[in-house]
């Protein structure tokens, strides 16, 4: 039996080995695309292009321009002399904050008064808009407990202290990156298993595999191993690529990282299956692994936090393979994290990973005949 | 174009309908898919970080500790829950029960009242640095508000002398959800029209039935005018579908014109259908034109078109990247047309590298396509 399987196996990785178009398309995307979205799928803020409309023009409010002009967030690129030029600034995307700085600003700080500061964003990103408040906000507070300080005022009764845990640069890069490793790999194996399937019905060999000795036990194992094989291989590059290109911490062990690695592979070569044997053709599989892999890639926390989404498509998250396999890497490579403090996202995927293919194999029956 | 030209066109065309109609699936891609993943994506995409679950732990309570920590349960960013030690506070979030920890150690009180500026020990999980960066803000906000308020009660000026006045401009509540679903319009209308196109021409390679064409009098052209047409108003008539959930559904304001809007969904479309014409006509093999498919469009328009992560941002050969990635230029015309109204010097600039984006897409197509066998 054995023999048989790793025939099919051989002949599956043949198929999409040898082909060259096909070969080319399983290496050289992945990594062009790990290597461009590594760098580009980043939220942190650097060079935010900003502009000042200073209307005290006093030592104090140059001061206060100053730090904004020290930060590496922001990027003066201009110096306005009237508000008419904020709206246009800001309308056409040129700059993405104004920050106005009343006339009565030194003549009110040195009367104890609250001086007024606008900060003007653009909230068309209100992501961008939140964050460049917060830098904002930090800029101007610290400014103020510089002035308390110096006019010995009497100092706030406590101030913050804060430290990030896990990544304390606060980088996205961190966030981001081992999210690309679960996110390539599913797009390889669907790829790989669900068209394999198809292919074969659409010139009519499927039929001629089910009648050889292979049961259906060995012809899911011989479809299914390829991608598996593919995708394991796949994303251990972008792993140590993820290591020894973007310095991303590594803090937990292999054995944890790849046993989630395993069984996530498994649950979308189910997946996979299960749609192939669904589809009369490719182009119906292939808009079947589109229409998983979309949505289980926007709705996996990759990009956006599970926490943020109602209820209803956090339980529909639940479905997700990726979700699970998103804890795990960012866990292991950020946190350390081991085998017991994942259990819990191991066995729905493993759940997933059964399920997907115990109907994959019924539903292989039913569409022959 | 002659009468035998436009019979021969007709023809072609009646053919594609057919097919369309024929088969469900070019139906449900175009029409049911963008409407199904913008009502799911729409609700569940979200950056807004409200219930933030926050550990404190105050290890000697008094009325100062409680008016800060009494803060935290009035903002509706937060969701505290109280630890007697900062051991236990950590296993919390080691369990990511929760997301941050406030830590008031036993002196809080005394050193605020002796010489000001007691530390507030704030840790948070950075590994969603930008989630935990979102939290340091409204931390922040939390703690201003509170010196203000407890300057007030004492009767004294607050220790912080600015008065700062945020102002969001186009999106004062900073919804995310009003910059994102039409982003995400974006996404997936470049999903649909590539899709739509790639799939067809290698199906015709595939099949055999790209060389019975070939050995009639029809030219390349027609053909990929009679390709294009169809697919062409199903792409717009997805868009239209998109347009109203957003706007009905969703709440988005649309501030422009709706003019505007469908000029430039029509050259949007045009440039997606360009490339998926290109990509197919390259790959001829459904595996590659798919594979091509998913890899050029969905995760670059979902990447690097600026619909989440900001283009300023990225660094300069990646930002110079994103310029072949046409959803970069619809996505920035959504966000100004829905949010801000018609920014001409928004729109003009990116309504014309649409133009030469399916120019471009469209004329490599017609190249590429040439009546060859190998």
């Amino acid at each position: 039996m054995w023999r048989q399987v790793i025939a099919l196996v051989v002949k599956e990785l043949l198929v999409v080995l040898r082909n060259k178009k096909s070969r080319m398309v399983l290496i050289g995307p992945p990594l062009i695309q790990l290597m461009v979205f590594g760098y580009a799928a980043t939220y942190d803020l650097n060079n935010v292009p900003i502009a000042v409309h200073n209307r005290d023009r006093s030592a104090t409010s140059r001061d206060l321009v100053a730090r904004f002009v020290g930060s590496p967030t922001f990027n003066l690129v201009a110096m306005l002399d009237s508000d008419r030029q904020i709206n246009e600034l800001i309308d056409s995307r040129q700059v993405q904050m104004v920050l106005v700085i009343d006339p009565r600003f030194t003549q009110r700080l040195l009367k104890q008064e609250p001086a007024p500061v606008q900060v003007i964003v653009d909230g068309r990103n209100s992501n961008t808009a939140l964050l460049i408040i917060g830098y904002a906000n930090t800029i101007l507070s610290e400014f103020a407990l510089a002035w308390d300080a110096a006019h010995s005022n009497p100092a706030p009764p406590a101030v913050l202290e804060m430290r990030a845990r896990y990544n304390p640069t606060l980088s996205s890069r961190w966030f981001i990156v081992p999210g690309i490793v679960a996110v390539l790999t599913q797009v390889v194996t669907l790829l790989v298993v669900g068209l394999s399937v198809a292919r074969e019905r659409e010139t009519g060999t499927f039929d001629q595999l089910l009648v050889t000795p292979l049961r259906q036990f060995d012809i899911l194992l011989g479809k299914g191993l390829p991608g598996l094989l593919i995708g394991v291989i796949e994303a251990s590059v972008i792993i140590a690529a993820a290591v020894w290109w973007f310095d991303v911490p590594l803090r937990g062990g292999l054995l944890p990282l790849y046993l989630g690695l395993v069984l996530f592979v498994i649950a979308v070569t189910g997946v996979g299956m299960m749609i192939s044997s669904l589809a009369m053709t490719q182009q119906q599989a292939l808009l079947g692994a589109f229409l998983f892999m979309v949505p289980s890639i926007i709705l996996s926390g990759f990009a956006t936090p599970i926490a943020n989404m109602p209820a209803w498509v956090q339980y529909l998250t639940l479905l997700n393979p990726m979700r699970y396999f998103l804890v795990i890497v960012r866990g292991v490579f950020l946190e350390g994290s081991n085998l017991s403090s994942l259990v819990s996202q191991y066995w729905p995927m493993a759940m997933i990973g059964v399920v997907t293919l115990a109907a994959a194999g019924w539903l292989f029956r039913r569409r022959v005949l | 174009m002659n009468t035998a030209s436009f019979r021969r066109l007709r023809g072609l065309l009646r053919k594609e309908f057919l097919q369309i109609l024929r088969d469900p699936s070019s139906l449900a891609i175009a029409f049911l898919l963008p409407a199904v993943l913008l009502l799911i994506f729409g609700d569940g995409v979200s950056l807004d970080a409200r219930n933030v679950p926050l550990a404190l732990v105050v290890e000697r309570p008094d009325t100062l500790t409680a008016s800060f920590t009494g803060q935290f349960e009035r903002s509706p960013y937060f969701r505290p829950h109280r630890f007697s030690s900062i051991q236990a506070a950590e296993r919390a979030m080691a369990a990511r029960e929760v997301q941050g920890i406030i830590w008031l150690q036993s002196d809080f009180t005394r050193r605020a009242i002796s010489r000001g500026k007691s530390p507030i020990g704030v840790i948070v999980n950075g590994v969603d640095a930008n989630n935990a960066r979102i939290i340091e803000g409204y931390l922040q906000q939390v703690w201003t508000t509170w010196l203000v308020a407890q300057a007030r009660a004492e009767g004294r000026l607050s220790p912080l002398p600015l008065a700062t006045e945020p102002q969001v401009r186009f999106n004062p509540a900073v919804s995310s959800r009003n910059y994102l679903v039409p982003g995400l319009i974006a996404v997936i209308m470049t999903l649909t029209g590539a899709l739509l196109t790639a799939l067809v021409i290698a199906r015709e390679w595939e099949r055999g039935t790209m060389e019975a064409l070939m050995v009639t009098r029809v030219t390349m052209r027609e053909i990929l005018i009679a390709k294009l047409i169809p697919y062409f108003l199903l792409g717009m008539g997805g868009m239209a579908a998109s347009v109203a959930i957003t706007v009905f559904l969703f709440g988005v304001p649309l501030r422009g014109s709706l003019m505007v809007l469908t000029g430039a969904s029509a050259l949007f479309m045009l440039a997606a259908l360009g490339m998926g014409l290109l990509i197919s006509s390259f790959a001829r093999n459904q595996f590659v034109a798919g594979q091509i498919a998913i890899i050029t469009t969905f995760l670059p328009a979902f990447i690097l078109s600026g619909f989440v992560f900001d283009i300023n941002s990225m660094p300069r050969a990646v930002q110079i990247i994103t310029h072949i990635v046409a959803a970069r230029y619809f996505v920035a015309i959504l966000q100004s047309v829905f949010l801000a109204g018609n920014v001409w010097s928004v729109i003009l600039p990116n309504a014309a590298a649409l133009a030469v984006m399916a120019a471009v897409f469209l004329g490599a197509a017609r190249i590429v396509s040439r009546k060859r066998l190998d």
